[in-house]
């Protein structure tokens, strides 16, 4: 990692961009990124209508300006339609509850490198809006805060769907966010730091993770659906028994906002999973976009890559959305405790003495045995979780989670021969 | 009496959820694949309806413009939904015409039976379906709009060729 970085520091223009310069770009930054974000939500709402139709053999939204002012419509409406508020509402908190879960899907964005930085004349430009040195934990730490708005819309609304939705929210999250955060462990592990920008630089020398930790990333990924609560895990909107959930009271622009943060979230998640797995912005097979000099070619066509790849998973998002039906209630919760936190600790335990393993046989990080070793490891991981996954036991009917000497005992019972509740009277 | 729980022992083949998936996933992507949509785009595109269609009435008229109706009376005598109105009257050289004539399209059933029943062929059913108004009164549509409308009109069933053919 060192002669890398540098390297990075000695060929890029030396400066260091002044305060004026700084405060600018940032705010230019933020200004697009916002824009983008917002943009890319709105979008999102037509993609998934489009995708669900045409996966359903229909055509989707082609009305307003050929389905692409959809959203603006949509917009519109929601802008202009009446706002109810419930008799028994709590409403500073019914108020606040759509704000509260608007705005950590929008910060969480903050830290994630979307581009290669951009040697301008005035310095180098890094393609983050904040570059934390704290980066992945401030995600850890911002996006857990997502679940207040959930569970205060359900409180506040004072509606007994409403409160069960979020209730279910809450434990989903809970359960979740513990296994997402394990399965990062062996990519900070890898890396050596918990800043985004580390880590994809480490992948852009090294492989991407996906290919190495291959399990970590299919924790990851299933935690991320259970976060953005997108089917399979949609418990806590759960339509046909919950009316929606925690959203039933809202209507109008406040249901427009926890709508948009589930998009936003989706957006965020799908970046996670490139940054983290999938190289973030490297281009895949080439160096050339890692070293320095930093043109500005390089930032758009490597803010390319990263585009490609978050579409990927907003693609993969929806995708599974309108195939796999929802998880009853006890079957997530048990493969969230039972399945993926056993998982995700046993795989960090299996990397780390990987790790520790190799660097006392002498073979540093990045030369080739070190490949070696953990894509074995991973070929093995990989084949072992399929192996269980396919066995039939993760998703499984509610008879099987029953002991066998109960099953035992309760066909003893029916096989018991009845006794009549009056006395037979005979023919 | 307790539940008797059945424990199913299924091969590996149909408890896979993974195998599951991706066979739905494939079904899906393959679906979003094809160009080939159900939908028929509606106002642009109409389904194609039968000749016996039942649908808004249509008074056909003579040569000279007139309503092909005497007045006679079968219809809002036959119609079970009583939502024809009729006045009729006579002129000098004593033929009977109708002076008010209103079907309301509202109480309408489409039966078909005034159709079946008029001797003068005069009112018909019509193959036609996009009769929205913006107030109930202007579902009461009167002899003018009757005489006015355009639309094919519909066949009635004829025995001796039951499908149609």
């Amino acid at each position: 990692m060192m002669p890398v970085v540098a390297l990075l520091q000695l060929t890029g223009p030396t400066t260091e961009p002044g305060f004026g310069f700084w405060l600018a770009a940032t705010v230019v930054k933020l200004v697009a990124i916002f824009t983008v974000y917002m943009l890319g939500a709105a979008l999102l709402t037509l993609a998934e209508r489009k995708i669900s139709a045409w996966m359903q053999d229909r055509h989707g939204p082609n009305r307003v300006g050929k389905g692409w002012l959809q959203p603006i419509a949509d917009g519109v409406k929601n802008f202009v339609k009446e706002e109810t508020y419930p008799d028994a509402a709590n409403l500073p908190i019914f108020i606040l509850a759509p704000v509260i879960s608007f705005i950590p899907a929008l910060v969480t964005w903050a830290v994630i490198p979307f581009a290669a930085p951009w040697g301008s004349r005035w310095g180098i430009v890094e393609m983050v809006l904040a570059p934390l040195p704290i980066g992945f934990l401030f995600i850890l730490a911002i996006s857990s805060l997502g679940v207040y708005g959930i569970v205060l819309a359900g409180w506040s609304s004072n509606n007994k769907y409403a409160l069960l939705g979020s209730v279910r929210s809450t434990a989903q999250m809970v359960s979740y966010e513990i296994a997402m955060g394990m399965a990062t462990i062996p990519v900070l592990l890898l890396a050596g730091n918990v800043s985004l920008s580390k880590i994809v630089n480490q992948q852009a020398f090294e492989t991407w993770n996906v290919i190495n930790l291959t399990v970590a990333f299919f924790i990851f990924l299933v935690a991320a659906f259970a976060e953005t609560n997108r089917l399979p895990f949609d418990l806590p909107e759960a339509e046909s028994e919950l009316i929606t959930g925690y959203h039933t009271e809202y209507s109008a622009m406040k249901f427009s906002l926890f709508f948009i943060a589930e998009y936003c979230n989706m957006i965020t998640a799908s970046a996670l999973m490139a940054t983290l797995f999938f190289g973030g912005w490297d281009i895949p097979f080439t160096l050339w976009d890692n070293l320095a000099p930093h043109t500005g070619i390089k930032t758009l066509l490597t803010l390319g890559a990263f585009a490609t790849k978050t579409m990927f998973f907003l693609f993969l998002f929806m995708w599974i959305r309108w195939t796999l039906p929802r998880f009853r209630y006890d079957q997530l919760m048990s493969l969230g405790w039972k399945f993926m936190l056993p998982l995700a600790l046993g795989y960090i335990v299996a990397i780390a003495s990987l790790i520790v393993t190799l660097q006392f046989l002498g073979f540093a990080q990045g030369s080739w045995p070190f490949h070696l070793g953990l894509a074995m490891l991973n070929v093995v991981a990989v084949i072992v979780l399929f192996m269980i996954l396919d066995r039939g036991r993760i998703i499984s009917p509610a008879s099987s989670r029953l002991d066998q000497r109960d099953i035992a005992r309760l066909r003893a019972v029916s096989a018991r021969p009845r006794t009549p509740l009056l006395p037979e009277t005979g023919d | 009496m307790a539940i008797g729980v059945k424990v199913v022992e299924r091969p590996t083949e149909q408890t896979s959820y993974v195998r599951a998936a991706l066979t739905g996933m494939a079904h899906t992507l393959k679906h979003m694949l094809n160009p080939e949509k159900v939908t028929t785009q509606y106002p642009e595109q109409k389904e194609s309806i039968s000749k016996r269609w039942r649908g808004t009435h249509r008074m056909l008229t003579t040569e000279d413009g007139k309503a092909k109706c005497v007045g006679c009376g079968l219809c809002p005598t036959v119609c079970p939904a009583n939502c024809i109105k009729l006045v009729p009257g006579e002129d000098e050289q004593g033929n009977r015409y109708p002076l008010v004539f209103e079907i309301d399209e509202f109480r309408c059933i489409f039966c078909g039976y005034c159709q079946e029943v008029c001797p003068e062929e005069a009112i018909h059913m019509g193959r036609h379906y996009e009769n929205s108004e913006y107030s109930r009164e202007g579902f009461v549509y009167d002899l003018e709009r009757l005489m006015a409308q355009t639309h094919p009109v519909s066949e009635l069933w004829d025995p001796m060729d039951p499908k149609g053919e």
